[in-house]
Order: structure tokens, then sequence, then C-alpha cells
């Protein structure tokens, strides 16, 4: 049973409407993923007065805990698999909104979970999809840092194989602008022009 | 015996000087800061000209109130980046001309760390999330293995830009902030603004754009002022209760200028809180850029002996915090 409660540093007209639409886009969206072919828990009721989802309950670490434990070729095959999932909810018209290692659970019989879906939207902008990857990068640059570059390589190589390549390439290089839209990102810049 | 180190900040409007020893005490901390005219953000050119125009007297004065005379110092420290090219410019060549006229080292010092680490000495914090906003940076991070790891940040302006655009537009004084948060204390009435959150990161630019239009319309600038820190404060608070529950920290750390917003500080107390993390923010007298934050952090990277060269001691405008290694944690 997933409650959204009010949070109490949103004033109370903000947080309501939050609630409610990120509560009834998380079910909405929990349900066509699965049909997108992203597992997901299946969503049983839901009551809009609370906020309120009751869905499966799913048994397994969160994919933070199992990705160090495993060794190079489960990584690899997992990094794929993660990567082909979102490709196809990217290639559905989905955008989970919130992709962190925090957010997939791997049950006992190694089937890989999405969840956490009250970031999503349905989306078929690539700049939606490019926020995706980025937030994706991001947490494997901050939490798993030192299996970043092997592991994101893998991700986009799964994300490859679904979208195909031209629309995966598309949608890195639109990554790599929202990247550069923030604040002191031009590496190259400041290590190749001497500035006195 | 104590090492003593000057540290000079000059990475946008402030050009400080301050001389801490590495007990962890900040013997003098001098500053003054350029006022852009009503209306209009920084200039750069402009501030730089500001700068060159009283760093002699602030240096004088970070040697006076500590008591110090120049021979007894043991290294310059210099915030390199990232800032405003021109203003980084006459920081660090001063930083250069006293180190090489002391015949002492040269300190090369990331401006952000300097305000997580003088937000460390003034709480005590430990192993943090860091919460740094200022004019540069709206970033959430976590210390892993030598590195500040970013875990969300925004992906366009900073909290401190989106404030001081609409302070700006709205004909408040300079700085925009503190102006903003006295005018929204006499409303209660909420405006709807776009709120958008992007897992760990924060988008301010359509809230700026909106607000800005509903500026225009004629709303009343209070109603509007309080609406924007609701909007943008608590979009920031839902970030980093967000990286709070992946990273698992037990402490909040607040830094940087916005960090002195009272009403701010609420809501990440309230996060810190139902998260059972302790909450702690930078005292307000080092809140904003100052001296102090370069030179205490300079007395950290001394006990490392990170040192630069002075033909290496280039400015970096754009330097990363998640780029730096950081070997005294």
């Amino acid at each position: 049973m997933k409650t959204r409660l009010p949070k109490s540093y949103r004033v109370d007209r903000l947080d309501s409407s939050i609630r409610i639409v990120r509560a009834s886009r998380e079910a909405h969206i929990l349900h066509d993923s699965k049909r997108a072919g992203v597992p997901t828990p299946t969503v049983y009721q839901m009551d809009m007065a609370t906020c309120t989802i009751i869905m499966e309950y799913l048994e397994g670490p969160r994919l933070k805990e199992a990705l160090p434990k495993m060794d190079h070729s489960d990584l690899k095959r997992t990094c794929v698999l993660v990567g082909s999932l979102i490709g196809r909810l990217h290639s559905t018209g989905i955008v989970h909104g919130d992709l962190t290692t925090s957010n997939m659970i791997l049950r006992g019989d190694a089937k890989l979970f999405f969840i956490d879906f009250g970031l999503s939207d349905y989306s078929n902008e690539v700049e939606a999809k490019g926020v995706d990857l980025l937030l994706m990068s991001r947490a494997f640059k901050s939490t798993h840092f030192a299996l970043h570059h092997r592991a994101f390589g893998a991700i986009i190589d799964g994300y490859r194989q679904i979208t195909g390549r031209e629309e995966a390439e598309f949608v890195l290089k639109k990554m790599l602008e929202i990247e550069m839209r923030g604040r002191y990102s031009e590496r190259t810049q400041t290590s190749l022009v001497p500035d006195f | 015996m104590a090492s003593l180190i000057l540290g000079i900040e000059s990475t946008a409007h402030t050009f400080g000087a301050s001389i801490a020893s590495n007990e962890g005490r900040i013997l003098s901390d001098a500053k003054r800061i350029y006022i852009p005219a009503k209306g209009h953000g920084i200039h750069p050119r402009e501030a730089a000209q500001h700068h060159s125009s009283i760093a002699d007297a602030v240096i004088r004065d970070a040697f006076r109130d500590a008591k110090v005379a120049a021979r007894k110092l043991d290294g310059v420290a210099i915030a390199l980046g990232p800032g405003l090219g021109p203003t980084l410019r006459i920081g660090a060549t001063l930083a250069r001309a006293i180190a090489s006229r002391l015949r002492i080292p040269l300190i090369p010092v990331h401006h952000a760390i300097g305000h997580i680490e003088i937000g460390a000495l003034t709480t005590g914090s430990r192993d943090p999330l860091v919460v740094l906003l200022s004019g540069g940076h709206t970033t959430i991070a976590a210390f892993a293995n030598r590195r500040w790891r970013i875990y969300g940040e925004t992906e366009d302006i900073t909290l401190g830009n989106l404030l001081d655009m609409f302070a700006r537009a709205a004909g408040l004084a300079s700085p925009g902030g503190p102006e903003i948060e006295r005018l929204a204390a006499a409303s209660c009435n909420f405006i709807e603004l776009p709120y958008t959150v992007k897992g760990n990161d924060v988008s301010y630019s359509g809230l700026l754009t909106a607000a800005m239009k509903l500026l225009r319309s004629g709303r009343p600038v209070e109603d509007l002022c309080y609406s924007l820190q609701e909007v943008s404060f608590s979009m920031l608070a839902e970030a980093v209760e967000r990286s709070l529950a992946h990273t698992e920290k037990g402490e909040i750390l607040l830094v940087g200028g916005v960090a002195s917003n009272s009403v701010l500080r609420k809501k990440l107390e309230i996060v810190a809180g139902e998260h059972s993390a302790s909450f702690r923010a930078v005292d307000p007298k080092f809140a904003g850029d100052c001296g102090a934050q370069i030179s205490w952090t300079g007395t950290l990277a001394f006990g490392c002996q990170l040192f630069i060269e002075i033909e290496q001691s280039q400015v970096k405008p754009r330097w990363r915090l998640d780029e730096v290694d950081v070997p005294w944690r």
C-alpha cells in the first residue's frame, strides 16, 4: 500500500494538487508500463481521497544494493536489461521521471521491476527522454561511481536494442545537450583554454 | 605550531580576504560587496573594477583584524573557480603576487568546497547530505571516495538566479533574496505557479517565466513573492527529500547565501525531521561568499600539501564540484 501523505513543507493547495496528479498518474502508468513489457507491481485498487494505491508487494533487494554484489557478467546483463526496459517505456511514449537504482527491484526470481512512477508522464518528446537518461546516468555517477562507465555503456546498449541505433543516438545527443545547459559543465573548455 | 593561511575570494560580487588557522579558528573575515545599479545584474567587468579598487584595503583589514603579520603566513589560498572570469582574475593576480613575494605556497580552492567546509566547521557536521545554494549553485551532494558526488542539481538556472532575476524585474533592492522574503511575509495568498521536479533535479526557468508574466499583468508583488518562495523552496525540499532517501545520510547541511532564508530553513528542517536526520545550517555570518570559506578550506588543503605552481594557477570559471579530489575527508 502506498499512500501519498501530505507534505507539511508544502502549502495545502500546492500539496493536494501534486498528490492527486501523481497518485493518478502512477496508477495509470504502472498499468500501461506492464503492457509495454516492463514489469511493475500490479495495481489492485486505488483511493483518490487519500491518494492511496494498493498494489502487489515485491520481495527482493533494490538494484542499488544488488549491483555492487554482482560479478562482471551479471552486472553487464542486468544493465543491458535496465536499458532495454527504459527503451520499452520510451518506445511506448512513457517517461519514468525518476530513474535511480533505488527505484528498481530485483525480485527473488531474478525478474527486474520498475517502481515509483510518481514523476512519470506520457511523452514522446526527445527532451523528456533525454532527461530520463540523464537522471539514470547521474544515479550511476553519484551512487555507483566505480561502475559508471561500464554500467551506463551497457544500459545504452540495451536501450539501443529496443529503440534502434538512430533513435538512441538522437536521445543521447539530447541528454548531453541538457547536461551542458546546467551550470559549470563545459569540461573541455576549462581544460583546453588557458585563462589568465 | 598552528599554520596560518590567507584566503582570497573573488568569484562574483564579493571580494573577501580572511586569515584562518588550521586549528579551526577564523581570525579575520574582511569583505566588500559590489552592488549593481538597481534593476541590473552583475556586470562582470564593473564588478572586477570594483574589486580591484578595494582589494588592497580589504586585504589590509584582514591582516589588521587578525593581528597577524604577513611574514607569519604559511600559505595563500585562492578561489580559482567557478565564477566570473574577470573577477576571478583580480583575486588570483593578488594571491599569486602575495605568495611569490612571501615565498609561501599558493593553494587552489574550489569555491563550492569552501562553502561546504565553512558550513561543516561552524556546525560540526561530519557526513552530511549537503544542500548548496549560492548564486552559482543549486546542488545536492554527498561525499564518497575522495569526491563530492552530485545527487541532484538545477537543470537550468539556480535558485539564487531565480530570486535575483525576479527581484530585479520587480524593482526590489539588491540583494533580492532578503527583500523577497520580507515581502512574502506580508502575504499568504497562494498563486499557482509551475512546479517542476525531475528525479532529484529541479528546473526553475519555467517558474521564472510564469512569475514574470504574472508580475507584468499586475498581480500584487507580495502574493507573487510568497508564491514564488513556496513553489521554488518546496521543489527543492522535495529534491532534497528524494536524495536523502536515496543516500540514507543522517544529516542535512545547508550552505551558501540562500541558506539565510528562514522559510527555506523551515522546509528543510521538516524534511530532515521526517527522515530522522539532523538539520544544520551554516552560521549566517559565513553563509554568503566570504574570504573565510577560502582561508579555512585553504588550511585543510595546506595540511595535505595541495599546492599549485603560479604558472599553473589559471582561473577556472567553470570548474565542477565533482571534479575535485578532496584528500582531507
